[in-house]
């Protein structure tokens, strides 16, 4: 007979392996050792998830050449990370809190943001662009791990409220070294927060790899600790990463307390497009990796069935196509920021040492333009 | 009725509990036991715990925690142990919680209060006794403010919690045990505006917080040297009220700055460069400071040694060029040896 430390503990740890149904040629994975029933995704939502991870895709690509020509200060790729990004917020609703990091832009576009106003940040011209209040999702946060602790407190806020509201929070692997994981994971437990902690191992920290980060036989098993219950998924599978996030979810709503997910991903490109990574891995293991495309399994899965033809497909890549092109169009112009708004959302009310500020800047600038205009 | 400044702050965290079912108090002991200062002394009992509660011993987790439940419209105020034991959530008040409102575009305001004792002069063992205002005024985006008196603990922590930003509400914790006669819920000023504590002609000494009882001690010394001191204490370190400070200096003509924390690059440093970017040409010397030492705070047998006393105040009064000769203080280029 189980012991009641025995039961807490299958309750908590994750399976052995990473979850997978389906794999890398599109073949179903028979479903064997997992701790827990996680039951294929319908036909219908797995054409969705690649739907939005064919334009998902493209919206990335075409953020990356935004830097190129100069309209985009620097973006962070998650090309290959489409399960991830558009897996995890196909899984929530509106209702719910997202909190998403520096590389989460492909998965804010999929939660319906305006994709302007998701490269904001990263254009240059505010911190954020979105409204975080009505979209319930926050700035994408730079800080590594700080936002986790956010998503707990905002996720026993809403249970506080009676709602089933639950908050998802993304970080990297290398963000799980850092305390403020250890402290969020904590805080969640103990107050059986329903919010969902995404790591996405990607295998590197700019350059460190997680053989540097961690002795831990995989990053899920950082939640029994915490006495959170934790799962380890193929990141590059959509629809384990989909049957995964659904069990995650229904955990939380019904009141379980928090979920810690690992998804081994892999990130195709470098950090940012102002690093270099031939300098710390292999063309071998990035092709190793391209060859587990998350895009294309879940294709040959559909196809298989005929649940994608080639009209469809055709009509999903002119719609990335055309997304593409609005992105490109609307950030092909130059922004206008306005310097006096510096002084605006220090406070609620300017104290006088902004109005003193302001009114410096502001004479500054209206000598500037009597010297343009004289 | 008499007041300690202790009772004030725990009739005031009481009232806006009862006013805003929004207020939530959270932190290390603070349940329960009540707090170890006893400033939370009740609210678990008279509130429940879903109001008042104890949470794991992390200050970045409690910060951070704030953050998360003020997007779901709760007014947390939270409580750090001791000044040190703050540092822990340093990154969570300087990127989140001061930024927050801009990085947003003002379309997330952070109402809330981190409540912490700082300062000496208790004979507290290392880590208990740091002086820290520096690094929060220092941070656009906080608002930081400290009482001096019962009646002004009760004042500003009302007005600090109802606040649509965030608040460090730093509590000179060697004044938790004084004393006055007030009835509460007293009147409340708002932030922004100092108080002068004593009239006078010939000096204004500015001050704050745990040195306010000093400058007070030392005006009285002076009186009787012949020197009219006036004593402002600033309430609020930001936002700043440069108004009532610029208006006594140009009275008075003199100024010395007082507070307790280490000098270089503190908030004194900033008074003293504020006062004579806006007085310079009504001052009769240059303005004097009294500070801590620049050393670490020393174990409590040196803190006597270490703390501003009213001999340093009165020294620093009577180097203010009185007769017209110039103080050669630092006649010397270069750290006077």
């Amino acid at each position: 007979m189980e012991t009641t430390a025995q039961a807490m503990t299958a309750a908590l740890l994750p399976s052995p392996n990473p979850v997978q149904l389906i794999d890398p040629t599109g073949a179903e994975v028979e479903q064997a050792g997992t701790r827990r029933d996680y039951p294929m995704p319908s036909a219908a939502r797995l054409r969705e998830i690649w739907h939005a991870m064919v334009l998902g895709r493209r919206f990335d690509a075409q953020a990356t050449a935004l830097t190129k020509q100069g309209r985009l200060a620097v973006y962070p790729s998650s090309r290959g990370q489409e399960a991830c990004q558009v897996g995890a917020i196909l899984s929530i609703t509106a209702d719910d809190w997202f909190f998403p990091t520096y590389r989460d832009s492909m998965a804010l576009a999929s939660r319906g943001i305006d994709p302007i106003e998701v490269l904001s940040l990263l254009r240059g011209d505010s911190h954020c662009g979105y409204d975080p209040i009505a979209t319930h999702t926050a700035a994408q946060c730079t800080p590594l791990s700080t936002q986790l602790i956010h998503a707990a407190g905002a996720a026993y806020g809403e249970k506080r409220r009676g709602t089933d509201h639950v908050a998802l929070a993304f970080i990297g692997d290398g963000a799980t070294s850092e305390g403020d994981f250890h402290e969020a994971l904590n805080f969640a437990a103990v107050f059986e927060a329903p919010v969902i902690f995404f790591v996405q191992n990607n295998k590197y920290a700019i350059s460190v790899p997680l053989s540097k980060q961690t002795r831990a036989p995989s990053l899920a098993y950082k939640g029994i600790g915490y006495g959170v219950a934790a799962e380890q998924v193929d990141g590059n599978d959509p629809a384990a990463v989909l049957a995964v996030m659904d069990h995650a979810v229904e955990h939380c709503r019904s009141g379980k307390g928090p979920f810690l997910i690992e998804a081994h991903t892999y990130r195709l490109e470098s950090h940012t497009n102002a690093d270099d990574a031939t300098r710390y891995r292999s063309s071998d293991e990035v092709t190793a990796w391209l060859e587990r495309d998350p895009i294309a399994r879940v294709e040959a899965w559909l196809r298989g069935r005929g649940e994608l033809n080639d009209d469809v497909v055709a009509a999903t890549r002119a719609a990335a196509e055309a997304l593409a092109a609005e992105v490109r169009e609307r950030m092909n112009t130059d922004v206008t920021v306005d310097p006096m708004s510096l002084f605006d959302n220090v406070f609620a009310q300017r104290t006088p040492q902004l109005d003193e500020a302001r009114a410096m800047v502001a004479a500054e600038l209206a000598a500037d333009s009597q010297e343009v205009s004289s | 009725m008499t007041v300690t400044m202790g009772g004030a702050l725990n009739a005031a965290l009481r009232d806006a509990l009862a006013a805003d079912d929004n207020v939530l108090v959270f932190g290390e002991d603070v349940g329960t036991l009540g707090g170890v200062f006893r400033i939370t002394d009740g609210l678990t009992s008279e509130f429940g715990e879903q109001r008042c509660f104890d949470t794991p011993l992390a200050e970045s987790g409690i910060v951070g925690f704030a953050i998360g439940l003020c997007l779901t419209g709760f007014r947390p105020v939270v409580e750090m142990q001791f000044d040190a034991f703050a540092y822990p959530a340093f990154e969570q008040i300087t990127s989140h919680v001061a930024k927050m409102r801009n990085r947003t575009s003002g379309r997330v305001g952070l109402p809330l209060v981190i409540r912490i004792p700082y300062a000496g002069g208790i004979g507290g063992v290392e880590h208990h006794c740091d002086s820290s205002e520096g690094y929060y005024a220092h941070t656009p985006g906080l608002k930081v403010v400290t009482p001096s008196d019962a009646a002004d603990a009760y004042s500003l922590l009302r007005e600090a919690i109802d606040d649509p930003d965030p608040v460090i509400f730093l509590e000179p914790k060697a004044l938790y045990w004084s004393k006055q006669e007030i009835e509460l819920p007293c009147t409340r000023a708002p932030f922004g505006t100092a108080k002068v504590r004593r009239d006078g002609d010939d000096v204004t000494l500015v001050t704050y917080g745990a040195s306010v009882p000093t400058a007070l001690k030392a005006a009285e010394a002076a009186a009787d040297e012949g020197w009219s001191v006036e004593v402002i204490d600033l309430r609020t370190i930001v936002p700043f009220d440069d108004e009532t400070v610029v208006r006594s200096v140009r009275r008075t003509g003199r100024c010395v700055v007082l507070a307790e924390a280490q000098g270089f690059a503190g908030v004194g440093a900033e008074i003293a460069a504020r006062v004579s970017e806006r007085c310079f040409h009504s001052l009769a010397a240059p303005v004097g400071r009294v500070s801590g030492l620049p050393t670490p705070y020393p174990a409590p047998m040196l803190e006597k040694t270490y703390l501003p006393g009213v001999e340093r105040v009165l020294d620093a009064i009577a180097r203010l060029q009185w007769d017209d000769q110039p103080d050669l203080t630092y006649a010397e280029v270069g750290a006077r040896g």
